[in-house]
């Protein structure tokens, strides 16, 4: 197979493939064609009124209508398709990698130093000393290296293709594999030295790579006997990715499989269908997959040592592997002949069939493996066993070793399989000697295991507070995540708290013990968030066979070969690929691999995890112009943002755009290449839409990019005079459907009114003069399931709903919002936005949006969470739909959503001492790669109630709480949910009070992890989506709880309890140096009006918005050097910016801001807010511990909860 | 006439049976994950009114007959199943919600009706199976 050969038939392979999308099209004209009113209705002159639009078209002068244009559209571009990506498919090999590792970090131009890429940068300064040695947490930390600052980019496309480097191998030789990881030891320096060694590329060889993209080395591989080393040696060195061999057959099996695959395209439509077809699938799939594993074993074990393997993958690969016994060490997925190949693709197809059809199940239930969710995200297993010439050299390494202690071990974990006991009994009777290297497991799982854990850290959390005593509790900066109580390695290659967070850090070993507790027990996670993490390429993803967890750094090493699943305690093989580590490139360990070095890592996957060619980057913009619309003038802002990030809208050269806006009537706009205007085209037959043209609407933003710019410059005026004051959003969102289906995409709405026409109309429900009513809040659910089911069919389809509801009046958003929650789309709300007599929504708008539009993307996402065996998920918050038990589907995915999940525990734990969770987040880049980015947390069990007290994380469990009160106030009611929260105070300090402290003092006395749980109860009892007695629009407080749902932690924690800050006495000591300047680190202060001083000026830091006060006898200097003004009195009252001052005062605030800002998503808007009415009105309601109009003070509502106790 | 009146409510008795099983074995497999949220709740709530139709025939038809004491046997049942039908939120697509199934243990809670119901129906069975046989016999 040479190169050329591969990327035509690659091509190839893709016109095929959009020969679904041309053959849909006969159905789609269907479509219109049965929608057609009456050809009287067509062919007389169009009634004046149903264009109503037409007179204000003026810019666009070829608006012929629809109904004129549109049969001619179709007959004249019959196969658009063609045109819209030429080459997609054939990209892959050639430009690929090199562009695609930044892919992670959109965020704007990186700064010059490191430190900025953490999200957190004290956290990081303070922790610099143990990752700063090598041990390369998210592969960041190395850059400090000297040698590796300049060559940042290099090392990250080192990163992706971390096999080839020729790096040093630090104690390469010393075969220590008892142990379980060694989360930075050694393997720390692999991305530093890399890096450094890499820089200068090789200069022969790195065309080579790229031409003609490890092809050899396929070939190679099963060639190069004994001696592996060379055998990758020889691989191009540039081209990471070789060594698996991957390169080659999978541009092949993925084309070639397209050609088939417009069954497993239609079945995927709607998640798959059901019954009848995959019944077929299901059994031969079956035996293909779940059987073969079985031999595997069975011969692996059979035969002595490990050459048993080639006879098994010969096995394995069946028939077409038979014939080519010659080269039975070929493994099948490298196809050395073409029957195989073909045969494979077939397999392929059915794999992914089933895959299609459930993403989850197989219906068959044949298979005789418990879980079967090797579809979609479980891929399939991975059958490409290793070269048999490698294993005999292996075999020789081994053969002095002696296994026999593994047999103590084996009978911790519950015996996976029936024929692995056999194994064991060959492993004892072999291999008696060298018993040192493999302790008990036992004995291994308690050194790595909390149990031996830091008692002092312990102890300070347990410290018994009095909270009607200690008035002070606030830490001096905001606080962090708790460390889990692990012993070091552990600690240190565990998942970054930002990414993944669990409410108790130390997971208690039973339900009863968890039910003592009185606390929720939860994960947060955050699992798209901007960051750069190890890419890698690898021809097999080494999966637990039986649950399919992916390999992480918590798997325990039984020895070389096999590994030991840390979620379900099965025993695997480790592949042989998998025993070459690319980084170090030495053979033989496993334990040193980055999948085993790192919590949190990414894959590029094979096409086992396609169900489709991996779509392109598609976006609708459907645009409210409507008179209201055009009154509050958002249109021209959003063209502007627009036409600005053209080219930063997250895509290849495959991008795809389309513009639809809608008043009583839906309009398209044609963008066809070559029309000197766009063309509009109204559709007035709101009842039942159609789509009048099926290949102009949405255009490649290369080819008609003019003719976008166009339009975006022309489309604020074009309505500008309109008088329709209807809107027709469903009729308008089902068009978007239609248009979407083929592709899937994001779909991006702006409405500014309650739908008054069409499908999906609503009332307004809301009574204004119940807002501030104490009694229960109404309306809090959606009012039709019409947004509801369009969304459901929308994620089918991979389509995600993003909403922007700018609106004045009241628009039901508890209704619209469905539309953006089951499609895992974000949802943005300017209340009475106005562009002139409104100017901070205008500023937040415009910043948001360019977040928005610039900000990574993930399409055809799907996640899965596991956990340890014993633990379950029962229920989950956030953006998405449960497809199925575990398995979340995410149309879109976006950096900014966060996710929380609340578990059970049905088993006890007590076998373990650890707990791990899996979250794997399968998605298409934008740039058409399908990756896999894995997270893994392990947490110790324990089975003391002062340990679960003691690492309980009090931030988590506000959130995960408030996620649950929200949950409860739609589905019961609002006092309910209020109720619910504050029992959770009473139960949990009446819980540690019986239970754990032994003190009997009166008051309410807790541990002092938790020592801030009732404050923050008592904020989230303030916010707007839980507050009752203040008056609180109904869409605002919707708004928030849709918030609360999708806000990572901590940027919730901030909109909950703000941080508040005294700027006009800040020193440097404790100060951040970061780079040139000085960022001050001033305390955090208690949220009362007592600490807002006159003579201060003070930061509110809510997340989205700054806040700062400046007290009425606020120290001249500070509003001279800081704000510009000579005094109190000449500070200007709507000020929104800090000017830019050479003073050393201005420069520290504007640090602090910036460093503060450098860490969140959405640009935050700053309000200079002056010691009058006005500004007190927007501080006040932030400060939590102060008695409002109707709601308690901290004390009262302490006492409040003490007298809950003593009832 | 007696014997009548126990003859088809035995007919919808099992039709009632059938249902239920029918509710199992779609529940669990949607467990199982055989089938996917979406298609399990369209199924499931086709027959939701159905159901409620039957269980209420039933009733009447023992309220009409006079046999007091299998009409308050079933009249617990029709009334929850009338109360399950009104009590759906507005925005949910039915008893059965495909974005609520899955959470908070409904599916559970769904499962361990349908079993309660089949041991329902399954009593209620034997109940008019005896009632007719007698009724065949006093006639």
């Amino acid at each position: 197979m040479s190169a050329p050969g591969s990327t035509s038939s690659s091509v190839s392979g893709y016109n095929h493939n959009s020969m679904p999308n041309g053959g849909a099209a006969p159905p789609r004209q269907n479509g219109p064609a049965q929608t057609y009113p009456p050809p009287g209705y067509y062919g007389a002159p169009p009634p004046p009124h149903s264009y109503p639009t037409v007179p204000g078209k003026a810019p666009i002068t070829n608006s012929a209508h629809y109904y004129q244009n549109n049969h001619q559209q179709h007959h004249q571009q019959p196969l658009p398709m063609h045109h819209v990506a030429p080459s997609p498919y054939s990209a892959p090999p050639s430009s690929g990698p090199p562009s695609q590792p930044f892919a992670t970090l959109p965020s704007p131009a990186p700064p010059p130093s490191n430190t900025q890429y953490n999200q957190r940068p004290l956290q990081q300064q303070q922790q610099q000393p143990p990752y700063t040695t090598p041990g390369s947490y998210y592969g960041q930390q190395p850059y400090h290296a000297p040698p590796a600052q300049p060559l940042q980019q290099q090392q990250q496309q080192q990163q992706q293709q971390p096999s080839l480097v020729p790096a040093a191998a630090p104690g390469t030789g010393a075969p220590l594999y008892p142990i379980v990881s060694y989360p930075s030891g050694p393997g720390s320096s692999q991305y530093g030295t890399l890096s450094s060694l890499q820089s200068p590329p090789t200069p022969g060889v790195l065309p080579t790579q790229m031409g003609a993209p490890l092809h050899q080395y396929n070939t190679l591989q099963p060639a190069s006997t004994a001696p592996v080393q060379p055998g990758y040696g020889v691989g191009p060195p540039g081209q990471g990715p070789t060594v698996n061999g991957q390169g080659s057959t999978a541009p092949t099996t993925v084309h070639q499989h397209y050609d088939h695959s417009h069954q497993a395209l239609q079945s995927y439509n709607s998640y798959g269908g059901t019954g009848g077809a995959d019944t077929d699938q299901a059994p031969s799939r079956a035996t293909s997959v779940h059987s073969s594993p079985g031999h595997h074993q069975g011969m692996q074990y059979g035969y002595v040592a490990n050459s048993g393997a080639s006879s098994a993958s010969a096995i394995t690969s069946g028939p077409a592997a038979a014939a080519a016994a010659a080269a039975a060490a070929a493994p099948p997925s490298s196809s050395s002949s073409e029957d195989e190949d073909e045969e494979e693709d077939d397999d392929d197809e059915e794999d992914e069939e089933a895959g299609g059809d459930t993403s989850s199940s197989t219906t068959g239930s044949a298979s005789p493996v418990p879980n079967s969710y090797d579809s979609l995200e479980g891929g399939s297993y991975p059958d490409s066993l290793p070269p048999s010439n490698d294993m005999s050299s292996q075999a020789q390494s081994y053969g002095s070793y002696g296994y026999s202690s593994m047999q103590p071990a084996y009978p911790q974990g519950p015996p996976p399989h029936p024929d692995s006991s056999p194994t064991q009994d060959q492993y004892e009777s072999g291999y008696q000697h060298y018993s040192k290297p493999f302790p008990n497991l036992s004995q291994l799982s308690a050194a790595l295991g909390g149990l031996s854990g830091v008692p002092e850290l312990e102890q300070e959390a347990l410290t018994p507070i009095n909270l009607m005593h200690e008035r002070n509790l606030l830490p001096p900066r905001p606080l962090e995540a708790p460390e889990p109580n692990l012993n070091g390695d552990l600690k240190k290659v565990n998942c970054s708290p930002q990414t993944f967070r669990c409410t108790l850090t130390s997971i208690p070993q039973t339900q009863a013990l968890l039910n003592k507790a009185r606390l929720p027990l939860g994960l947060l996670l955050h699992p798209f968030r901007d960051l750069q993490l190890p890419v890698i390429t690898s021809n097999t993803i080494v999966r637990c066979r039986s649950c399919r967890t992916y390999i992480n750094p918590f798997v325990t090493f039984l020895d070389q070969r096999r590994w030991k699943c840390n979620l379900c305690y099965r025993v695997n093989d480790v592949p042989d690929e998998f025993m070459y580590n690319p980084v170090t490139r030495s053979y033989g360990e496993p334990h040193k691999r980055p999948e085993v070095q790192n919590a949190t890592v990414e894959f590029i996957a094979s096409s086992d995890y396609m169900l489709r060619p991996p779509q392109p980057s598609v976006y609708l913009f459907v645009l409210d112009v409507c008179h209201n619309a055009v009154e509050a003038g958002y249109l021209k802002y959003f063209c502007e943002s627009l036409l600005e990030n053209l080219d930063k809208l997250p895509g290849d050269t495959r991008t795809r755009v389309g513009f639809l806006t809608f008043d009583s009537t839906i309009h398209f706009y044609n963008l066809q290449e070559g029309l000197s205007q766009p063309q509009m085209l109204v559709v007035s037959d709101i009842d039942d839409v159609f789509i009048p043209s099926h290949d102009s609407l949405m255009v490649n933003l290369k080819e008609s990019r003019e003719l976008v710019q166009d339009l975006l410059t022309s489309l604020p005026a074009m309505f500008s005079q309109t008088k329709e004051t209807h809107s027709a959003l469903g009729p308008a969102l089902q068009a978007a459907f239609k248009l979407m289906s083929p592709t899937g995409g994001r779909i991006t709405i702006f409405q500014t009114q309650l739908p008054t026409l069409g499908a999906g109309l609503l009332q307004s429900r809301e009574d204004p003069n119940q807002r501030s009513s104490t009694k229960g809040v109404q309306h809090l659910g959606p009012a039709t399931d019409f947004y509801k089911k369009l969304a459901l069919d929308c994620s089918g389809q991979q389509i995600g709903v993003d909403l922007f509801l700018l609106s004045s009046q009241y628009a039901d958003l508890a209704s619209l919002a469905c539309i953006s929650k089951y499609s895992a789309g974000s949802i943005f709300y300017y209340p009475s936005f106005h562009y002139i007599q409104n100017p901070a929504q205008l500023e937040k708008f415009q910043k948001d949006l360019e977040r928005y539009l610039t900000r990574k993307i993930g399409f055809e996402a799907v996640m899965r969470i596991r956990c340890t065996k014993g633990l379950s998920i029962h229920t989950f918050h956030g953006n998405f739909f449960v497809r199925s038990t575990d398995l979340l589907s995410l149309a879109n995915v976006n950096p900014d959503s966060a996710f929380a999940v609340q578990m059970s525990i049905d088993d006890s734990l007590a076998d373990s001492s650890l707990a791990c969770f899996q979250a794997a987040l399968l998605y298409t880049s934008n740039k058409g790669k399908r990756r896999i980015r894995v997270h893994t947390l392990c947490l110790p069990v324990v089975n003391q109630l002062s340990d679960v007290y003691a690492g309980a994380d009090v931030q988590a469990i506000t959130c995960l709480l408030a996620n649950m009160a929200i949950d409860r106030s739609i589905s019961s009611s609002l006092s309910d949910a209020r109720d619910a929260l504050v029992n959770a105070v009473v139960d949990m300090v009446t819980s540690y009070k019986s239970n754990v402290s032994n003190m009997h003092q009166s008051g309410i006395v807790v541990p002092s992890s938790m020592c801030l749980f009732p404050l923050y109860i008592l904020a989230l009892l303030k916010q707007k989506a839980l507050r009752t007695g203040t008056s609180t629009r109904l869409d605002e407080r919707v708004f928030a709880m849709c918030e609360f749902k999708t806000q990572p932690l901590e940027q919730m924690m901030q909109m909950v309890h703000p941080d508040l800050y005294r700027l006009d006495n800040m020193s440097d000591q404790g100060a951040l140096h970061l780079n040139d300047t000085v960022v001050p680190q001033p305390h955090l202060l208690h949220l009362a009006a007592e600490r807002l001083t006159k003579d201060g000026a003070f930061l509110m830091d809510c997340g989205n918005v700054f806040y700062l006060w400046i007290g009425k006898c606020c120290n001249e200097v500070f509003i001279r050097d800081v704000l510009g003004c000579s005094n109190y009195a000449s500070i200007p009252p709507n000020m929104s910016h800090i000017p830019e001052l050479e003073t050393t005062l201005s420069e520290r605030v504007r640090a602090f801001l910036d460093w503060l800002q450098d860490n969140r998503a959405f640009s935050s808007t700053l309000h200079v807010l002056k010691d009058d009415a006005a500004g007190k009105a927007s501080i006040l309601q932030h400060l939590v511990e102060d008695k409002s109009e109707s709601a308690s003070s901290y004390v009262e509502f302490l006492e409040q909860v003490q007298l809950q106790i003593s009832k | 006439m007696e014997a009548a009146v126990f003859i088809l409510s035995l007919v919808d008795c099992c039709a009632l049976i059938f249902l239920s099983v029918y509710f199992i074995i779609t529940l669990s497999d949607l467990e199982c994950d055989y089938i996917n949220a979406r298609a399990c709740c369209s199924k499931l709530n086709r027959w939701v009114i159905p159901e409620m139709v039957s269980q209420c025939l039933t009733t009447m038809l023992m309220l009409v007959s006079m046999h007091w004491f299998i009409f308050l046997l079933n009249l617990p049942v029709a009334a929850w199943n009338i109360y399950r039908h009104v009590k759906v939120p507005l925005g949910n697509m039915g008893v059965f919600d495909p974005t609520e199934i899955h959470n908070r243990g409904q599916l559970k809670s769904h499962m361990k009706e349908a079993m309660i119901k089949l041991g329902y129906h399954l009593l209620c069975f034997f109940i008019y199976l005896y009632s007719m046989i007698l009724a065949l016999i006093n006639d």
